[in-house]
């Protein structure tokens, strides 16, 4: 049993089970609220689903692609949920989730996951359809492109999912089926696919 | 010192050190503080998404080291606290949502505090006893501000605070001007031991008289540093060399003087005989020299943190927790969220 968290785009919580499937999954859709709602999410999850801490095996987070802020809270919670729980994290990446729910939902076939990258920007990922065991497989992404450069891609041939949320129940379960089936887990880094605003000066400009 | 109160761990993220402390009361038990400073250094100031990343990055090692250095588990904290503003948005929010979560996964209290309020809570670590009023300067590179503190947990107001760049930020610009590297007031410091403070005359900001009325108490450095600049480019188009001791000690000298008039005429407005000293340029030798001439002259008594308590750290968010649960409060609701803007006066979020 995972507790599962995305903020890749709003802010969603779950606790799902292998067995059980989903138990609770509780969501906030605004994309500027991560911080406020986080706690109250995870613990209302907790609550409605009358599951204890010990009983969970770890804590599932979505890395991205998200836009910086709001994708760092849901981390930053699942890894200090987890410390504090003695619980390990697994780490999936957000659009595969989007993915899984797609095939879970008995669909086959290519698949385009397009998220809001903010800026005139999109994160997205194709699929080239999901394995024996329901797991998404990437063709190509996460990465990042204009709507415009997106449809030079040639990905007319995959159905397109454009993601408002990311579901962290289907986050939870995907990590479920990648632990099930030894399959790997994303990598420890936040997935922002995007270098830090810097200007970098030129040196002190004259003042006179 | 006391070996009881409550055992709090205190997360702190508002700028670019990510800090874990854990207080038993009013004694310290762990500060540990993970810096970014190094991955601003190339562009002269700190990047606010670079701190955030690092942050993310810094806080569980943090955690386990703070343990380990306190001896303690996670199950024996009484609570966690929390940094909720001021700071960098983006950078609070990860100590927020983290602070939220740890407080979840262990079923304890969570006590969101103000940064500034920290800084003047960090004094409760000293050993001694801490007497209020006070009069609290908290001066770094992200916030320079004059407050009286009537009382820790429930009675701080803002008497003044800078009206455009922090201290901190002056001193890096400055040194940057001076060809020397980032952050700028250690530099500035070292250059300026052998410079003359008397050489260049530098403005002191919101000092006219004319200034008096709204801006008593505020600050401006703005102006200071582009009156450096001037005297930089006009020595240098003159074909001078620049006498960078002198400047840097001039500089220095403006910005320490300033800083002390304002915080001992609030001493004296107020009738308040002490003066605490917080934020990372207590670093500063002169401004600690400065600030021990004035006060005995005028009769306060200074109370300046050892250093690693004046920079910003976990330790002092921990420390201003213990003293909120040990006058009673409640815990916070969950439901705050980082305010880059909290007022001094929401001491508790
Ligand atoms: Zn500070």
């Amino acid at each position: 049993m995972l507790l599962a968290i995305d903020t890749s785009a709003g802010s969603s919580v779950a606790i799902v089970d292998r067995d059980r499937g989903t138990i609770v999954e509780l969501g906030e859709a605004d994309t500027r609220r991560h911080a406020e709602v986080i706690g109250t999410l995870i613990a209302l999850a907790l609550a409605e689903s009358g599951v204890s801490i010990p009983e969970l095996s770890g804590v599932a987070v979505g890395m991205g692609p998200g836009p910086f802020t709001g994708l760092r809270v849901g981390i930053a919670a699942a890894q200090a949920f987890a410390f504090g729980a003695g619980k390990p994290v697994v780490r999936v990446v957000s659009h595969d989730a989007v993915a899984w729910g797609h095939y879970a939902a008995g669909n086959t076939g290519p698949l385009l996951v397009v998220t809001d990258a903010r800026r005139r920007e999109v994160y997205w990922s194709t699929y080239s359809g999901a394995d024996e065991f329901g797991l998404p497989e990437r063709s190509r992404g996460p990465a990042i492109e204009s709507p415009a450069g997106l449809e030079t891609l040639g990905l007319d041939g995959h159905a397109r999912i454009d993601a408002a949320e990311v579901s962290a129940a289907s986050a939870g379960l995907l990590a479920e089926g990648l632990f099930q089936h030894r399959r790997a887990f994303a990598g420890p880094e936040a997935l922002y696919l995007r270098a830090p605003d810097v200007t970098v000066s030129a040196g002190p400009k004259r003042v006179s | 010192m006391s070996a009881s109160g409550p055992l709090v761990l205190g997360i702190e993220t508002s700028c670019d050190e990510t800090g874990v402390g854990i207080v038993r009361g009013t004694t310290l038990l762990a500060n540990v503080i993970a810096s970014s400073m190094d991955e601003h250094a190339r562009y002269g100031g700190v990047v606010p998404e670079i701190a955030a990343r690092a942050h993310l990055e810094a806080l569980t090692p943090a955690l386990t080291a703070a343990l380990a250095e306190a001896k303690v588990s996670l199950h024996d904290l009484d609570a966690i606290a929390v940094t909720s503003g001021p700071g960098l948005s983006g950078a609070l929010m990860v100590g927020v949502a983290a602070a939220k979560a740890l407080a979840l996964s262990l079923g304890k209290p969570l006590y969101a505090v103000n940064h500034l309020v920290g800084h003047v809570g960090a004094d409760v670590l000293s050993g001694e006893d801490v007497e209020y009023p006070t009069i609290a300067l908290l001066v770094s590179g992200g916030h320079t501000s004059l407050l009286l503190v009537r009382d820790l947990v429930s009675d701080v107001e803002l008497l003044g605070e800078t009206i455009d760049d922090a201290a901190g930020e002056a001193f890096d610009k400055v040194a940057r001007l001076l060809g020397l590297p980032y952050p700028g007031g250690p530099q500035i410091d070292r250059v300026a031991a052998t410079g003359d403070p008397a050489a260049i005359r530098f403005p002191r900001g919101l000092s006219q008289p004319k200034d008096m009325d709204r801006h008593r108490y505020d600050f401006s450095f703005s102006g200071l540093k582009t009156a450096v600049a001037r005297w930089v480019e006009r020595a240098r188009d003159a074909g001078e060399e620049v006498p960078i001791a002198d400047v840097a000690a001039s500089f220095r000298e403006a910005v320490t003087d300033v800083l002390l008039t304002k915080a001992v005429a609030a001493c004296r407005d107020r009738g308040v005989p002490r003066l605490l000293l917080g934020g990372g340029v207590v670093a500063n030798a002169r401004v600690r020299e400065v600030a021990a001439e004035r006060c005995a002259a005028a009769g306060i008594e200074l109370r300046i943190p050892p250093l690693s308590l004046c920079t910003d750290n976990g330790a002092m968010i921990a420390a201003l927790g213990a003293q909120l649960i040990e006058s009673g409060h409640a815990p916070s609701d969950l439901s705050f969220g980082a305010d880059s803007t909290l007022p001094v006066t929401v001491i508790q979020a």
